[in-house]
């Protein structure tokens, strides 16, 4: 099993997958594009299985390592390799991609192949990125997965989507050329290499460390997003199409808290603990202040939007709190978010592409028409808001109770998502879906297909199994979170 | 008077395109009915057959004739190949373009040709004199052949505006090598180094000499602030002229900013890194910013041209660091890197602006890309290769060659620059996208097909996929650039 290169496959099937989508060309073939583009979505999924059933618990070390010299020039490798911070996501990015093209299938009409590759080769991208242990590598992969995203905004997106994707395109370009500048001073600090294992064990004093920190804050903290920088995800949620959406919560806002832990952890472990305060400020700022913000949306789409950088707030707080509660909790968050946070933009994309709107004004006593639907989408609201026994619960529950370890006044400000996520999903959820049928385009709506049943069922049976049984996701990262706080413990100065 | 022959054998490609030159002249006299597609096979034959005796009489070891005028070494030889293989391409290109506005005639060859062959001078000198007839004669050719559509106020106008500002830049430098000589003695670059390395040079006069070749150089390279001349040459000049200019032109000045700084200045390299810290830096604000505010497609490119070959001076200026040679080659061959990188992509964004003229209509602003992705996906795939990889954004070759430069700044410890250059990359960044924004976000308001040879079509395809190959596979390349450095240094 060994022998075989999975994380290449990985890579590189929904890559070349998408690219093969791409060359049905025209609108005319639109059927066999669509037929393709899930045959391929499904392959890079069964690629990734193995990963989690040939999965070694018991090490920290990094498995289904691959590398071959690429640039030898500058000593750049293409190094792949998962350990129990990384492995869960590759997972959940291959997964979300078959929902993605699941939900773009009849909506979508123009230019199908073309949408469908973007999505695909966004998926191997973004694959690439989880699985990255050369610091070239990993930067390649992150900045190219900007082009199929700006693509994706801007071509399919609604009516301010130009603004949109450009907007997200430079946000994200900025933090990611300052990362790439300490890249470069890492590179030589470690005497010519770009391995992040090697990085890990460098000794730096610590004004390069602090500088480091802030701009892999930058970097990573546009990419999460943290306040203040949060500004271009509302805008680029609401002009994404339904699968854009999906794919930037599920998986693209995790990348930033990734970078967090594979490199401003362990690589500059001492200015973390100097910073930590600004972190977790940042944090505590975007759980109570974004929620109140999400609770005045009268956009479905933004109010999910600002519940999701709300959310992350409670991931990047879980991170800086130095224990294990914290990680593991903030990581579980992670993949919870991406469950609900699909599952929620899905849910507004049903609705949305049978009424054409987005405003909680529009809607009201879905429930009288739609009767499946609201059942999923309550399932979903109350996991957003962490309902016990919903995979939400499970995320916030550990990262509270760390951060009261931490400081009982941390965790008493971050146990206040608990009301604000209550208030402002169930709010929402009370508006749209009870009361009285709201006008004629309510009452002519049609409840949800096969199709859409089975994407939704699908998320639903992920969220009730990780919020009953967390166990064997929290048994993948054990070793690498305790490995993770140990060194982070250890100065490097 | 004792006459030595001397060993013609290293000049051979230049003797061999001079005589061509000369042959194709004579032949499109006489073979009138047939001259423009005579001038022009037989233009692209001469490239071709230049590159293969290049090869042929390549040397590992540098090479000197004509009473030490002349060397022949890897760096010349690499740099010579990659000029007829740009110029060759962007002969291709222009053809058909030229024809429709009927301005094929065979002198347009001639020229090209001889522009090619001044930039061999140029690549080969190892002496002030052919370095500057080089120089001219290449000038000569371009401002000849951006004035080539005669009829054409603007075009009239660039030609002007760029031999009166040529021809006062001609001056600076030829004022800069009088002084060079008077402080050194020499006008050949061994000895100039020599006499500068024995501290034997007059320091004032020497460093007034330097100010004027950097101006010089700066201004064939398009830098701020000697950059004045190049959006409105480049917008007034046909585009297949333009395409000329963009492309082989900067190589060959790269060629002369090693020759006479890293040759035969290296021991005050500080000196010249100094000023070209200033120059780089403007030139990569400026150029940035005032790409944003353009229109004109070409002009954007004109200030996009700017901004790149400040970052190419990045590399140049990061090789000597408080007396310490160490990283020297590192830095001179990413400079190298990003300048073929440079014409690489700035062949294929000219040959897309070609690509979408046709008789009657020029396609020169950034509005007539709208809606290409609908007319045909696959150029407007082609030009969102070009437009990503000059961002800077990978998988593209433009991604290696910012981080090579990057990667020698950053190891010369000027970590402010680095910071400085990535955030005007950021505001460079904008103005791609705008084209690929209206390309692919934009309904077109022109649904005329895309009708060009079919050699364009390939040749330009290739080109494209040739940005990503080389993002995706950049060793290949940077090795030349080093191992060509590696041998003349």
């Amino acid at each position: 099993m060994t022998d075989i290169p999975l994380l290449s496959l990985a890579i590189w099937v929904p890559i070349f997958g998408g690219l093969l989508v791409l060359a049905t060309g025209s609108d005319r073939n639109a059927p066999l594009a669509r037929m393709l583009a899930f045959a391929v979505a499904v392959a890079g999924f069964v690629v990734t299985i193995p990963l989690y059933l040939g999965f070694d618990t018991t090490t920290s070390a990094m498995q289904f390592v691959e590398i071959a010299s690429w640039v030898p020039r500058f000593n750049i490798n293409y190094h792949l390799g998962v350990d129990g911070l990384s492995v869960l996501f590759v997972i959940l990015n291959a997964f979300i991609t078959i929902t993605v093209v699941l939900a773009g299938w009849k909506v979508i009409e123009d230019k199908v192949a073309q949408y469908m590759a973007a999505f695909l080769i966004m998926s191997g991208l973004m694959n690439g990125i989880f699985s990255a242990l050369d610091g070239v590598l990993f930067y390649v992969f992150f900045e190219a997965s900007l082009i199929p995203m700006y693509l994706i905004i801007g071509v399919w997106g609604g009516p301010n989507r130009v603004y949109a994707a450009i907007k997200f395109f430079l946000y994200t370009l900025l933090g990611s050329l300052l990362m790439l500048v300490v890249l470069l001073y890492l590179f030589m600090q470690s005497g010519g290499s770009f391995s992040i294992l090697d990085w890990h064990q460098l000794p730096l004093p610590i004004e390069p460390q602090i500088l480091i920190f802030l701009a892999f804050l930058i970097a990573f903290g546009v990419k999460v997003p943290m306040w203040p920088v949060h500004t271009w995800l509302p805008d680029a949620h609401v002009e994404a199409p339904t699968g854009g959406s999906v794919v930037l919560a599920a998986i693209a806002l995790k990348l930033g808290a990734y970078g967090f832990l594979r490199f401003s952890l362990p690589i500059v472990p001492d200015a973390a603990h100097e910073l930590s305060w600004l972190v977790i400020a940042l944090s505590l700022i975007a759980v109570v202040y974004i929620g109140f913000v999400a609770l005045v949306q009268a956009d479905m789409k933004k109010l999910v939007a600002y519940s999701s950088i709300s959310h992350m707030g409670f991931v990047t707080l879980g991170f800086f709190i130095f224990n294990p509660l914290g990680i593991e909790g903030a990581i579980v968050q992670m993949i919870s978010h991406g469950f609900v946070s699909a599952a929620m933009f899905l849910c507004i994309g049903v609705l949305y592409d049978r009424v054409h709107s987005r405003q909680i004004a529009d809607y009201g006593g879905v429930v009288h028409t739609m009767p499946k639907f609201a059942a999923f989408f309550m399932l979903f609201a109350m996991a957003n808001s962490g309902l016990p026994a919903t995979s939400g619960f499970v995320g916030e529950f550990m990262v509270v109770l760390g951060a009261v370890q931490y400081n009982f006044w941390i965790g008493f400000i971050a146990a206040t998502t608990l009301i604000l996520g209550a208030a402002y999903s169930l709010w929402m959820y009370k508006r749209v879906v009870f009361g009285k049928v709201a006008n004629k385009h309510v009452a002519e709506l049609e409840d949800i297909n096969a199709r859409e049943f089975a994407f939704l069922g699908i998320l639903a049976a992920c969220v009730l199994a990780m919020g009953l049984y967390p166990y064997p996701f929290t048994e993948v990262m054990h070793a690498s979170v305790n490995e993770l706080l140990r060194h982070v413990a250890v100065s490097k100065l | 008077m004792n006459f030595v022959v001397p060993d013609f054998y290293p000049a051979a490609a230049e003797i061999f395109v001079a005589v061509m030159a000369l042959v194709i002249m004579l032949a499109s006299t006489f073979a009138r009915s047939i001259a423009r597609t005579l001038a022009y096979y037989a233009t692209q034959f001469t490239l071709i057959a230049a590159a293969f005796v290049t090869i042929y009489t390549m040397q590992g070891e540098p090479v000197y004739t004509f009473s030490n005028l002349f060397i022949s070494d890897l760096m010349g030889s690499f740099l010579k190949l990659m000029i007829y293989f740009s110029t060759a391409i962007a002969l291709l290109y222009g053809r058909a373009y030229l024809a429709d506005r009927k301005i094929d005639k065979p002198e347009y060859y001639l020229l090209a040709l001889l522009m090619t062959l001044g930039m061999m001078v140029m690549v080969t000198a190892n002496h002030m004199l052919p370095m500057y007839i080089g120089l001219e004669m290449m000038s000569l050719a371009l401002y000849t052949m951006v004035a080539f559509d005669r009829d054409s106020a603007r075009s009239t106008e660039a030609a002007m505006k760029y031999f009166v500002l040529g021809a006062l830049a001609s001056g600076l430098l030829l004022y800069g090598m009088s002084m060079i000589y008077g402080a050194t003695g020499s006008l050949e670059f061994s000895a100039i180094a020599q006499a500068v390395y024995n501290q034997a040079a007059n320091q004032t006069v020497l460093m007034f000499g330097l100010v004027f070749l950097v101006a010089g150089i700066c201004f064939k390279l398009g830098v701020v602030p000697f950059h004045m001349w190049v959006p409105d040459v480049y917008q007034g000049a046909p585009t297949a002229v333009t395409l000329m200019i963009s492309t082989a032109p900067k190589l060959a000045a790269f060629a002369m900013a090693v020759r006479l700084l890293i040759w035969a200045l290296f021991d005050i390299a500080e000196e010249w890194q100094g000023m070209l810290m200033l120059v780089a830096v403007a030139s990569i604000v400026l150029g940035n910013l005032a790409a944003i505010a353009q229109q004109n497609i070409k002009r954007m490119l004109a200030y996009s041209g700017i901004s790149h070959m400040g970052f190419m001076l990045l590399g140049l200026l990061s090789g000597v660091v408080d007396g310490d040679r160490h990283f020297a080659l590192n830095a001179y061959s990413s400079a190298m890197f990003y300048a073929v990188s440079y014409v690489i992509m700035s062949l294929a964004s000219f040959g897309m602006l070609i690509l979408l003229s046709r008789a009657g209509f020029d396609a020169e602003n950034i509005d007539d890309f709208k809606g290409l992705n609908k007319r045909s996906p696959w150029f407007a795939l082609m030009m969102l290769f070009v437009m990503f990889s000059m961002a800077g954004i990978p998988f593209f070759i433009g991604f290696f060659a910012k981080l090579s430069v990057l990667q020698a700044v950053v190891a010369a410890g000027y970590f402010w620059l680095a910071v400085v250059a990535v955030l005007m990359s950021v505001a460079g960044a904008f103005y791609y996208l705008r084209v690929v924004k209206v390309m692919y976000f934009d309904a077109p308001d022109d649904e005329a097909p895309i009708h060009a040879p079919a050699e364009v079509r390939v040749m330009l395809s290739a080109n494209g996929i040739a940005i990503a190959a080389l993002g995706l596979a950049p060793q290949m390349l940077m090795s030349l650039c080093a191992y060509a450095l590696l041998g003349s240094l």
